[in-house]
């Protein structure tokens, strides 16, 4: 009944968001209030309608409901109630879903609060909503109905994929999603802007919130997808440049590039056309993302079992987009006004470096991505592009960026003094180049210019973003007391800039940690055996078998020692699913400090076993990062001038330190 | 020129001077840093180069598993027709079976062995790697191997 109800409910919100998507314009173009009226009314329907449904299919999964094809197939009766309710969305119908939800809450979320705005303006944006949220429950309803029934209902499920009975399941893709379908909404004021064909600053600082909550949510959705990897699949990796890794990396990049462009764009009411288009690029790369993953065309740890009638949806609905996108973005660009000029050094120059960077390394990943797709299309050749491939183009290009990043603040908006900067930044650079000299000396030979070379990025990077408080506290009176008033006072939109730059310093420190200083054994032990790992001791105790409650466990037990004392124990297990008669690896990992212990088990043989054994120095210091620089995310987010919409007030200005121009934040 | 024309020229020297170089890396690495995805057959054809990176699909032949000390092994992958032997120090997948759908990547060495770097199985019961089932239709094979049955679940 409640499976029925949950569909109608869908079918119910489609119709809404049709309607959402013809009268809200029709009002706009005919000057009509009363029909933009209903625009917001339309988006809180829609979003009702789809949480009932969500609900609905949670509620199938909770009560183990197997007469649902989707729960039968997902889903198991002793499978543990946390993966049950995350198993909604661990399948393709049941994510899509999540996609939708979220989708038809951004759209309410825009709807109801976009009061400063112009009406005409605000009801084009629900619109635009309304058309992308029409198309996805569509494709839900034709092709991958998450309700359809099954009769005779079986007695018990096909249980979960086990890699994914974990937490990471219940965190990694709403967190993922939020960020990818954020950026619906930025595309959708971009495409509302050259409706209209008028843009201008104000616009920048209505998207901002929006790309910014995007971009902290994809930041940390992405973030908990490379731990998961780390540590579910067993082989101690953290990023694999696999197609879907990219499907979520290329948006990430062009949001960040979007991010930054808007700063110039708020601020100085220059770079308008390219802030427009960066907007819809990060939306197509998003609606990518969704296709690559879902039509099967691509090998990976996250395809989902998918048929071609899908694949063929999804593209359509990309196409759709993506070419209506950049045709009303051909036809209508010119209209828009050109920005401000701007020396090229400068605070718009510097942030001008970060677009180039960041959308030219965007697009060596997108080729890099769909380059086997096009040969084999072509020319029936079969290849694969991998790491080696995407370390030849991205770092390079990463490079320049990174040393630049930390002079970017540094410089004042319209004409900027490169050397002034550098003079500032001569500390950071000293401090980093004595490090590298230490840790080369500390990594050999083999290391020594990894070593050498990420050291002196990270650490510039790390010290450097510093530099801008500390020049905005010098002038303060009162001594230290008087500076940490000072550096309390400073604007959020500084610190989130600060952060963000901080912790990129962070993650690049643990990648280069990893690269230069990283040790792996692998060995064959039985009871009683010790091997040595960065000087750990690792002593084989016994193996043993352990029940789960849907699962049996081979466990190694392992005694960790250093210096002769113990430490803890490794327990790293081969894990075997009866539902669906799969094995998994399940390492186990300890952490000192920053750094890990990693150790996998191979086969298990009459009391013997294989271990590989890492010991990841800094390895934490690769997400913590990321969750600095979303951090940083959020203070921006929480910036005055974003909350109120409004110039920061004549008071605070009159407050600003010497020489150096208000409003730096990014 | 006006200074607002210098500008722009600035502007556009720098983002042209960064695609050239992206452009220059992006066809240096497509060149020179892909990995070939030739079946079995293809490949003891002498396609491909020692040195070359090649990820290779097919069956684990049955009988050819032999493992060495400390996560030394070796093993044969097959599409049924030709066989390359294959070198591997790890920890094998979980899924990794005699007869069963395997993907190998790594380095072609001289005698013609693969060294392997990565080892992927199939990751659950009903998913067969692309590439093995590629190699397999190659030869006529599909669908007629136990082994393969639940696979076209996934294609």
């Amino acid at each position: 009944m409640l499976n029925e109800l949950g569909h109608f409910a869908l079918v119910l919100a489609l119709a809404v968001s049709i309607v959402q998507s013809i009268v809200p314009l029709y009002g706009a173009r005919t000057d009509n209030a009363r029909l933009m009226a209903l625009a917001a009314p339309c988006a809180v329907v829609v979003f009702a309608l789809v949480t009932l449904s969500f609900i609905a299919l949670t509620v199938a999964y909770v009560r183990s409901d197997f007469s649902v094809v989707n729960v039968f197939e997902n889903s198991h009766s002793l499978k543990p109630m946390v993966y049950k309710v995350s198993g909604v969305w661990g399948n393709h119908e049941g994510s899509m879903l999540l996609w939708i939800l979220i989708l038809a809450l951004f759209g309410m979320l825009a709807a109801v609060m976009g009061r400063h705005m112009a009406p005409s303006f605000r009801a084009s944006v629900v619109t635009v909503q309304g058309w992308i949220a029409s198309a996805f429950l569509l494709f839900v309803l034709a092709t991958s109905n998450p309700f359809a029934r099954l009769f005779p209902a079986p007695l018990e499920g096909r249980d979960l994929n086990p890699l994914l009975q974990d937490i990471g399941l219940a965190i990694h893709p709403p967190l993922l999603y939020v960020g990818y379908v954020g950026f619906s909404i930025v595309f959708a004021f971009a495409a509302a802007a050259l409706m209209e064909g008028r843009i201008d600053a104000a616009w920048a600082r209505w998207v901002r919130p929006w790309a910014l909550v995007s971009w902290v949510f994809l930041t940390l959705g992405i973030t908990m997808g490379s731990y998961w990897a780390y540590y579910e699949l067993g082989w101690g990796g953290w990023w694999f440049w696999d197609p879907v890794e990219n499907a979520s990396f290329m948006p990430w990049l062009a949001g960040t590039a979007l991010l930054h462009s808007a700063v110039v764009m708020e601020k100085r009411d220059a770079l308008k056309v390219w802030t427009v288009l960066l907007a819809l690029i990060t939306f197509s790369l998003s609606l990518l993302g969704t296709f690559l993953v879902r039509s099967g065309v691509l090998t990976s740890v996250h395809a989902f079992a998918s048929d071609p009638t899908r694949g063929l949806f999804i593209l359509l609905i990309l196409v759709i987009f993506v070419g209506g996108g950049f045709a009303l973005f051909a036809a209508r660009a010119s209209e828009l006004k050109a920005g401000g000029a701007f020396a090229p050094i400068s605070r718009e120059g510097a942030l001008v470096l970060n677009n180039v960077f960041l959308t030219t390394a965007c697009a060596t990943v997108l080729v890099g991505t769909l380059y086997p797709l096009v040969l084999e299309t072509v020319t029936g050749e079969k290849i694969s592009v991998g790491p080696p491939y995407f370390n030849l183009t991205f770092i390079p290009l990463m490079t320049p960026l990174l040393l630049a990043m930390p002079f970017g603040p540094l410089l004042a908006w319209k004409r900027g003094d490169v050397y002034g900067a550098a003079q500032r930044l001569m500390v950071a650079g000293v401090v980093a180049v004595f490090l590298a000299g230490l840790s080369a000396w500390l990594a050999g030979a083999e290391t020594a210019l990894t070593a050498a070379f990420g050291v002196t990025l990270a650490s510039f990077l790390i010290i450097g973003s510093f530099a801008e408080l500390a020049l905005r506290t010098k002038s303060a009176k009162g001594g230290f007391s008087g500076r940490m008033r000072r550096l309390f006072s400073l604007p959020r939109s500084m610190w989130g800039a600060a952060l963000g730059h901080l912790g990129v310093g962070l993650t690049v420190l643990g990648i280069v940690a990893l690269a230069a200083f990283e040790t792996e054994v692998i060995v064959d032990m039985a009871p009683g055996d010790t091997a040595e790992v960065s000087g750990y001791s690792v002593t084989f105790i016994r193996a043993e078998s352990q029940e789960g409650p849907n699962y049996r466990d081979a466990v190694a037990i392992l005694a960790i020692s250093k210096d002769g004392e113990d430490v803890t124990t490794l327990t790293p297990a081969r894990r075997f699913y009866p539902a669906r008669e799969m094995p998994t690896t399940e390492a186990s990992i300890k952490t000192f400090g920053l750094s890990q212990l990693y150790a996998t088990l191979g086969e298990v043989n009459e009391g013997k076993i294989t271990v590989r054994l890492f010991y990841k120095p800094l390895v934490l210091l690769i997400w913590l990062g990321a969750c600095v620089a979303s951090f940083g995310g959020l203070l921006s987010l929480a910036d005055r001038r974003l909350r109120i919409g409004l110039p920061a007030p004549v008071a605070k200005r009159r407050d600003e330190p010497d020489g150096v121009p208000e409003g730096a934040g990014v | 020129m006006t200074r607002r024309k210098a500008r722009r020229l600035t502007l556009i020297s720098v983002a042209g001077l960064a695609l050239a170089l992206a452009a220059g890396l992006v066809l240096f690495a497509l060149s020179d840093k892909i990995t070939f995805a030739p079946t079995p057959t293809e490949l003891a054809e002498g396609k491909h180069n020692p040195g070359d990176r090649i990820r290779l699909g097919g069956l684990v032949e049955t009988g050819s598993v032999e493992r060495g000390d400390n996560g030394l092994v070796s093993f044969a992958v097959t599409d049924t027709k030709s066989r390359i032997p294959v070198t591997y120090v790890g920890i094998l997948p979980d899924l990794f079976r005699e007869g069963q759908g395997v993907v190998a990547e790594g380095i072609l060495d001289v005698s013609g062995t693969l060294k392997a770097d990565t080892v992927l199985a199939r990751h659950d019961e009903n998913y067969m790697p692309k590439e093995v089932v590629d190699a397999l239709k190659a030869q006529g094979h599909w669908m007629d191997e136990a082994v393969t049955e639940g696979a076209l679940n996934a294609q």
